[in-house]
């Protein structure tokens, strides 16, 4: 790139009109519909297109807290979320962009022991599939954390963690703007404020969508809306198995670094990591009830406040900044939908509940392998939709209900 | 959940007093296919909009009953008790007069 045109850009991605026909239809501009549109793009998919009803990074994937790992429970699992930090870790090389991904250590508290027995089978999985991943106990977690209570003082003392080195925390909004810059510089068009209403489809194949700026005439549909898949396959005259439920989160004040490390209590409900502005990050598991509301609660904030002291209570006096909601399309099997569907060229890309973001880089790819050669990839075959069809569940839940 | 539901014993609660128990269904009688029984464990409307769902008075009378709910503003027009009302949009039966 020249430097005078590196240093001076006026926007990172340009306005397009929306044109009559694309090869490609994404639906969705979080990171996943990006990444799909790089990853097309870099295949030499000429025409593609990103419609977007808000702004990119409007959905899940400018709120969530940025948590990458890859020790799930299930082999399936296991396995994909492995090749999406592989190439997460190569990434800011790739698109060029500073994405501040810190490997900081990712560790999952068991407080009984059921929930170390859970460790240990987790563990076990990873080591097979070659992830990094040990079950520790309290001197070890100290040493790694020693502002963490590790007494006996709570009503559920600690008692190991999972541990998984090479877990961290990346710059979300980072990785959505490398991803559009880098595929609108490669001809993706991104239309933002462009909200899509229907899907046509004749003679049980997609043959294009309406949107709020006119219909687009296509033979492949993606959706990648996460929170609203149910809305946009019912367009297509697609079943999913998902309920929306909101998920929130809140930083404190900036505090000087003092935790290095990621920690997640499912017995508490809850999970902190402290950022590189220093703000510590605290999250908890999906509202119990479904809603497409992003709003959040005094609720939240009360019951998570509570629970995060009691891993931390020297967070007793830190002030609350802010606090925000965003919507997961929650599956019953806690893993994702990906793939085709019963409707020709209409695929879908959703079911990504609390956990999605770490898994861009190789939905990105696996997409448009997808897409681009017609044939499904090994790594995403089991997440097909056809799975509950089949009987065929991929359970994460003991692996992705709290620690998303 | 900041908003208030409307027990049909015991009047309006703050939402935590509930359990939520999910968008009605109609659930999968003797003698249906696999794919029937697939359907109704499984898949679901999410309807961005209105609803009609269970909540359980947990803290409270714990009683079943049926909600209308907005998915988007939570706003709630109706509680009743089941059977007392059929909801608007649910179908009758196959074969029912
Ligand atoms: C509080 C919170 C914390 C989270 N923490 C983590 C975490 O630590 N780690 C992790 O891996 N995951 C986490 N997640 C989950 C993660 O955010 C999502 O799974 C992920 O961002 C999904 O990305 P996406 O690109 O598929 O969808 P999104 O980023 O949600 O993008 C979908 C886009 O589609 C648009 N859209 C919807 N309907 C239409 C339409 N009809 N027409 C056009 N556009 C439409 C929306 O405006 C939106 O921008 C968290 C989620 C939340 C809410
Ligand atoms: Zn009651």
């Amino acid at each position: 790139m020249h430097p005078v045109r590196y240093f001076k850009p006026w926007r990172m991605w340009r306005h397009h009109d929306v044109e009559k026909t694309y090869d490609v239809v994404i639906v969705g501009g979080g990171a996943h519909g990006l990444a799909m549109a790089y990853e097309l793009a870099k295949r030499g998919v000429k025409k593609v297109a990103v419609l977007e009803k808000s702004y990119i990074g409007a959905g899940g994937s400018g709120r969530n807290t940025t948590i990458v790992r890859a020790n799930y429970r299930t082999p399936e699992g296991v396995a994909f979320y492995k090749e999406a930090l592989r190439l997460y870790e190569q990434l800011a090389q790739e698109l060029d962009y500073n994405l501040l991904f810190s490997q900081q250590g990712h560790l999952t508290l068991a407080h009984a022991e059921r929930a170390v027995n859970v460790a240990h089978e987790r563990a076990e999985v990873n080591r097979l599939l070659g992830v990094d991943s040990r079950v520790i106990y309290p001197d070890e977690i100290g040493r790694l954390c020693p502002v963490l209570d590790l007494s006996d003082r709570p009503a559920f003392p600690i008692m190991a963690a999972l541990y998984h080195p090479p877990g961290g925390v990346i710059r979300h909004d980072a990785v959505v703007w490398a991803y559009a810059r880098q595929a609108d510089r490669m001809g993706v068009h991104i239309h933002q404020d462009t909200e899509v209403t229907g899907v046509v489809v004749e003679d049980g194949r997609v043959a294009g969508v309406r949107t709020s700026r006119g219909d687009i005439s296509t033979r492949v549909v993606v959706s990648a809306v996460a929170g609203w898949t149910s809305e946009v396959a019912r367009m297509a005259g697609v079943r999913v198995p998902i309920v929306t439920h909101p998920l929130q989160a809140f930083v404190t004040e900036p505090l000087k670094p003092f935790l290095h490390v990621i920690l997640v209590s499912a017995t508490l409900h809850v999970y902190v990591s402290q950022t590189d502005r220093g703000e510590v990050l605290i999250g908890s598991e999906i509202e119990p009830y479904s809603s497409y509301s992003q709003a959040s609660t005094l609720n939240f904030l009360e019951v998570t406040a509570k629970h995060a002291l009691e891993l931390l209570p020297m967070l007793g006096r830190v002030k609350m900044m802010r606090a925000w909601g965003g919507l997961c399309d929650v599956t019953p099997d806690y893993s994702p939908i990906m793939g085709l569907t019963d409707v020709d060229g209409f695929l879908l890309d959703g079911g990504w509940g609390t956990y999605g973001f770490k898994a861009t880089p190789i939905v990105g790819v696996t997409m448009a392998d997808l897409i681009h050669t017609g044939r499904v990839p090994d790594l995403i075959a089991p997440f097909a939709v056809s799975r509950f069809w089949e009987r065929r569940l991929v359970s994460e839940i003991a692996a992705a209900a709290v620690s998303h | 959940m900041t908003f208030l539901i409307t027990c049909p014993n015991c009047g309006p609660r703050e939402a935590l007093e509930f359990s939520y128990g999910g968008e009605i269904t109609r659930r999968a009688g003797p003698g249906s296919s696999s794919a029937e029984l697939t359907g109704y464990l499984f898949f679901r409307e999410n309807a961005n909009g209105w609803q009609t769902e269970w909540w359980l008075h947990r803290d409270g009378c714990r009683m079943w009953f049926l909600a209308e709910r907005h998915t988007f503003t939570n706003e709630i027009r109706r509680t009743y008790p089941p059977g007392s009302e059929p909801p608007v949009d649910a179908q009758a039966p196959e074969g029912a007069a």
